[in-house]
C-alpha cells in the first residue's frame, strides 16, 4: 500500500492554516472570526497527526485530542462572548468594539 | 489511498475558501461542515481512524451545532452582511502567500514516507491514560472552566446586581428581539 509522504501532509495542513488565518484578519463578522480560528485550530491539529502517522505513534493523535477539547472550550467561551456583543453593540461587525483605545 | 488523500485535501482546501470568502454566515457555516468532513477523510487516510470518527463527531457535530444554535440565537438574518472591499483582501494576501511559499518551501527540503499500517483507538487511549493522564485531567478542567464562563457571560449583564440576575437574564433575552439599531446596552458604563 502507497502510503503519504511527510511532506503532503504537513503542506496540506499549511495551506489550510494560512486561509484560515487570512480569513481572522480581514473578515468582520464576529461568528466567521470563530470559524476561523476553528480552521487554524483543526489545521495544527492535522500537523500533529500527519506528525504521528510519521513515526506510526499514538502521541500525535493524543495532541489531537487535546487540541479538540481545547477549541471546544474556546468555541464555547467566544460565542458567549458574541451574543454578549450583539447584546451591548446591537451588532456583531468587530470593528464596532472600537471603545478600548489605549 | 494515496489518490484519497489528494481528493480529500482537495476539497478541504476548496471548503475552507469558499468559508472564508462567503458573506452569508449560514452558507459558511455550511462549508465549514463539508471542510471537516474533508479534513477527517484525511485523518483516515492517514493511518488514524479514532481521531477521524472523533472529527465528525466532535468538530462536525458538537462544535458546529453550538454555531449553528449561536446563529439561531443572534438572528443574523437581520443585518445585512457585512462588505469586504478587495483592498482589504489584497495586502494580507499578497504576504501571507510570500509566507506560505517560504514555509512550502522549507516543508520539501527533505522527504519522509509515513509509517504503514493504522494507529488504532486501542493504542490511542493507552497513550491517553497511560503517559498522557495529566493532560487529560487538565482538559476537563479546562472544559468546566469553559462552561462556567460561557454561562456567566451569556447569561448575566454585567452592571446587575447578584439579586437580579434572573431578572436581568430575561431582559437581556427580550433585548434579543429587538431592531439592531436600538440596543439594550446601558450607555454609562463607557463613560
Amino acid at each position: 500500500m502507497a502510503t503519504v509522504s511527510l511532506n503532503s501532509g504537513l503542506i496540506l495542513a499549511a495551506i489550510l492554516f494560512v486561509i484560515g488565518f487570512v480569513g481572522l484578519i480581514t473578515r468582520r463578522n464576529l461568528i466567521v472570526v470563530l470559524a476561523c480560528i476553528e480552521i487554524m485550530l483543526n489545521a495544527a491539529g492535522l500537523a500533529f497527526v500527519v506528525a504521528g502517522a510519521r513515526w506510526g505513534r499514538a502521541d500525535g493523535q493524543v495532541m489531537f485530542l487535546f487540541v479538540l477539547a481545547m477549541a471546544a472550550a474556546e468555541v464555547a467561551v467566544g460565542l458567549a462572548l458574541a451574543i454578549r456583543f450583539r447584546q451591548t453593540l446591537g451588532r456583531l461587525d468587530i470593528d464596532e468594539a472600537d471603545e478600548m483605545r489605549g | 489511498m494515496t489518490t484519497l488523500f489528494y481528493i480529500a485535501g482537495a476539497v478541504a482546501i476548496i471548503a475552507t475558501i469558499m468559508v472564508v470568502t462567503r458573506s452569508q454566515l449560514v452558507h459558511a457555516l455550511l462549508y465549514l461542515v463539508i471542510s471537516l468532513f474533508a479534513v477527517a477523510v484525511v485523518f483516515f487516510t492517514l493511518g488514524a481512524p479514532f481521531v477521524a470518527a472523533l472529527e465528525v463527531i466532535v468538530y462536525a457535530g458538537a462544535i458546529m451545532m453550538v454555531f449553528v444554535f449561536a446563529v439561531m440565537l443572534l438572528d443574523v438574518r437581520a443585518q445585512k452582511p457585512p462588505r469586504i472591499p478587495g483592498s482589504a483582501w489584497a495586502g494580507p494576501l499578497a504576504l501571507i502567500v510570500v509566507l506560505l511559499a517560504e514555509v512550502v518551501y522549507g516543508i520539501t527540503l527533505q522527504n519522509h514516507a509515513l509509517a504503514a499500517g493504522s494507529v488504532g483507538p486501542q493504542q490511542v487511549s493507552a497513550a491517553l491514560f497511560g503517559p498522557y493522564v495529566l493532560g487529560v485531567e487538565l482538559a476537563s478542567m479546562l472544559l468546566l472552566a469553559a462552561l462556567i464562563g460561557a454561562r456567566h457571560i451569556a447569561a448575566e449583564p454585567m452592571d446587575a446586581p447578584a439579586g437580579e440576575a434572573g431578572a436581568g437574564a430575561a431582559s437581556a433575552a427580550a433585548g434579543l428581539d429587538e431592531a439592531p439599531d436600538a440596543p439594550p446596552a446601558p450607555e454609562g458604563v463607557q463613560g
